[in-house]
């Protein structure tokens, strides 16, 4: 190995480590709101409660797509290391169509709760409801975004070292989009349709 | 076109407040005239503002600090000239601008006199003492000293067009809401604390993959220097307690903007819940002032005394827990607010534990100085005031630790105090120390 590669090889596990220690901080961002749902999930303001609101498929929906999100995620990142282009692109591609359907369900569901009147301003427990759901939603359009500029890295020159840490980083933060969205089922959805 | 920023805004409802404003934009524009007649705007602009390298960036952030503490300096004058004044009077401040000085006093001396001063120390010192070229993200360093210079601008710039918060420093709900506070201070204030906070979270881990990745080959763990080891813990502490301010910050913009129910009285809004999330930043953030003054302190007192450093790793390990602890004891700022005996119990509890390690560092220093040649040059003889008052103030600590006593003294002039104590040696005086050193 050249005295190049080292370096690149060095600055490459930094920005990783730089991302773990981002990504830390972000989930102690989320457990924040986590910990505001499970203290405001009673102050329903005699307005809508958690067992009234919740639609069984559509969050199953949204469970499925996020998840597989995550799986073709991998798949790409795989086909990034190994420099395969085409396959990358698919990858990508197919992700980002997850994604966006995934975003569409949720904006959806929450105009739909708007609509009938439980919009974030109704009671505490909307407001912590949707600030917890809307910042993961808003995590995966950062996500979004940032597959887009992957793709036009991708597109503008052959896949080198540069493109490979961007690809892992980016994979590191859908998975930790991915593993919110599971706590998120878990303790605001599941909770309220099986109760 | 600019909203709510009409001429009402201007600083003319108390002649006090037009003085403050006009010495603050004449400043700016007196700074901006020395610029522009030396005609060093482009050497600044090249050499200064864009530069990346950490000793400029470092320059940078403890002049933003001096600024800063200067503002900060003539607050805590006013107020105290105002309690001077008003025996048997109304003194010379009408209570709406007591309120404002007194919020700003405690925001500006904590997030934008405080904090830059320590990131621009540790920005200087750090990577020269682990033998680094420079911190691990050179760029990524200095927007984040723009972002906190940012914020500070927002302070003064809220300090100068319309009202700043009245809600103290800690802008407790339900009195910082739009229905108490309807006036755009409170927003400043918040979007100052976001913008400057993700700033400092960027620089934590910029501080932590520095020192973890970037040391010199054979400089182990152990052989760290103390004030590195400090960089390294308060790093950590910023890293996992900024979030929750962002969170708090965050909750209380969307009430006032978006009339979401959070903190608000009716809706279901749990104004308590802003004090827990805030408090679980707001006492790590004690520690990550601190906890960098005490490495300066451990390197000066060891280079005074000409001796080595008495029991480093104790030193170490004590740094270490401190920062562990400083997650445990939030509590202790609102015992009164009825979180119930044992809550509070175990709360005391801890704050009294994290009172050790303190005083293991303080006995080292006095070891350390034991029996050696010390020199009383400027930095040492900050670090021996710090030593006698800071113990001082870790005495009232444990005294409020209690909640039983809490109950007594807490809003009273014994808690600021303590605090006073606290901070001021435990963080100031260790900065000049450095700064001098």
């Amino acid at each position: 190995m050249s005295e190049v590669d080292t370096k690149a090889h060095d600055e490459a596990e930094e920005r990783s480590y730089g991302f773990w220690l981002f990504l830390m901080s972000d989930a102690i961002l989320f457990s924040l709101l986590f910990a505001t749902y499970a203290i405001m999930v009673t102050a329903t303001d005699n307005g809508p409660a958690r067992t009234e609101i919740f639609g069984y498929w559509r969050t199953a929906a949204n469970t499925a797509l996020l998840l597989s999100s995550s799986l073709t995620m991998g798949l790409a990142s795989i086909a990034i290391c190994e420099a395969r282009k085409s396959a990358a692109f698919q990858w990508i591609f197919v992700t980002m169509i997850l994604a966006l359907a995934f975003l569409v369900l949720e904006i959806q569901e929450f105009m739909g709760l708007v609509a009938q009147g439980a919009g974030p301003d109704r009671s505490g427990f909307l407001s912590a409801y949707f600030t917890l759901v809307g910042t993961h939603g808003a995590h995966v359009t950062v996500g979004l975004i940032w597959m887009a500029v992957l793709c036009l890295h991708l597109a503008m020159a052959p896949i080198g070292p540069a493109v490979q840490s961007a690809t892992e980083r980016l994979t590191m933060f859908w998975h930790l989009v991915g593993i919110v969205w599971i706590g998120i089922y878990s303790m605001v959805y599941l909770p309220g349709l099986y109760q | 076109m600019f909203g709510r920023l009409t001429e009402d805004a201007l600083p003319l409802y108390s002649e006090i407040a037009m003085a403050g404003a006009a010495v603050t934009v004449g400043g700016g524009l007196f700074v901006l005239a020395v610029v522009l007649w030396t005609s060093s705007l482009l050497y600044l602009w090249r050499n200064w503002l864009t530069s990346v390298d950490h000793k400029r960036i470092g320059i940078m952030y403890v002049v933003v600090a001096l600024v800063m503490l200067l503002r900060g300096f003539v607050d805590a004058l006013m107020m105290r000239a105002q309690q001077a004044m008003a025996m048997n009077s109304g003194g010379y401040l009408p209570p709406e601008h007591f309120d404002q000085i007194f919020s700003s006093h405690g925001t500006i001396m904590i997030l934008f006199m405080a904090m830059p001063f320590l990131t621009g120390l540790i920005n200087f010192v750090m990577p020269l003492q682990i033998g680094a070229r420079d911190v691990a993200f050179p760029r990524l360093n200095l927007i984040s000293l723009y972002l906190t210079a940012a914020g500070a601008g927002l302070v003064l710039i809220s300090l100068v067009i319309g009202k700043f918060s009245t809600a103290g420093w800690t802008g407790y709900p339900p009195f910082s809401e739009t229905e108490f506070s309807p006036g755009v201070g409170v927003d400043y204030w918040i979007w100052a604390l976001i913008v400057s906070g993700v700033g400092t979270t960027l620089t934590g881990i910029n501080f932590i993959t520095t020192i973890v990745k970037r040391r010199a080959p054979g400089m182990t763990w152990m052989r760290l220097p103390l004030f590195a080891w400090t960089a390294l813990c308060a790093s950590i502490l910023i890293v996992f307690a900024f979030p929750a301010l962002t969170v708090a910050g965050a909750m209380l913009a969307l009430d006032r903007s978006a009339g979401f129910h959070f903190f608000t009285n009716d809706g279901g809004g749990n104004a308590m819940h802003f004090a827990n999330v805030l408090w679980m930043w707001g006492h790590p953030e004690v520690y990550i002032l601190i906890l960098p003054a005490f490495g300066v302190f451990s390197e000066i007192v060891a280079t005074f005394s000409s001796k080595r450093l008495f029991a480093y790793n104790s030193l170490v390990f004590a740094t270490v827990v401190i920062a562990l602890l400083a997650f445990t004891t939030w509590l202790h700022h609102f015992f009164t607010m009825g979180a119930g005996a044992s809550v509070n119990t175990a709360f005391g509890i801890t704050t009294m534990i994290i009172a050790v390690p303190t005083g293991v560092k303080v006995f080292d220093w006095l070891m350390t100085m034991y029996r050696g040649r010390i020199r009383y040059q400027t930095p040492m003889l900050w670090t021996v005031a710090f030593l006698v008052t800071f113990t001082i103030g870790g005495m009232s600590g444990v005294l409020l630790a209690v909640p039983a006593v809490d109950y007594t003294l807490h809003n009273t002039t014994f808690l600021v105090a303590h605090f006073h104590n606290m901070v001021i040696p435990g963080a100031l005086f260790g900065f000049f120390a450095g700064y001098v050193y």
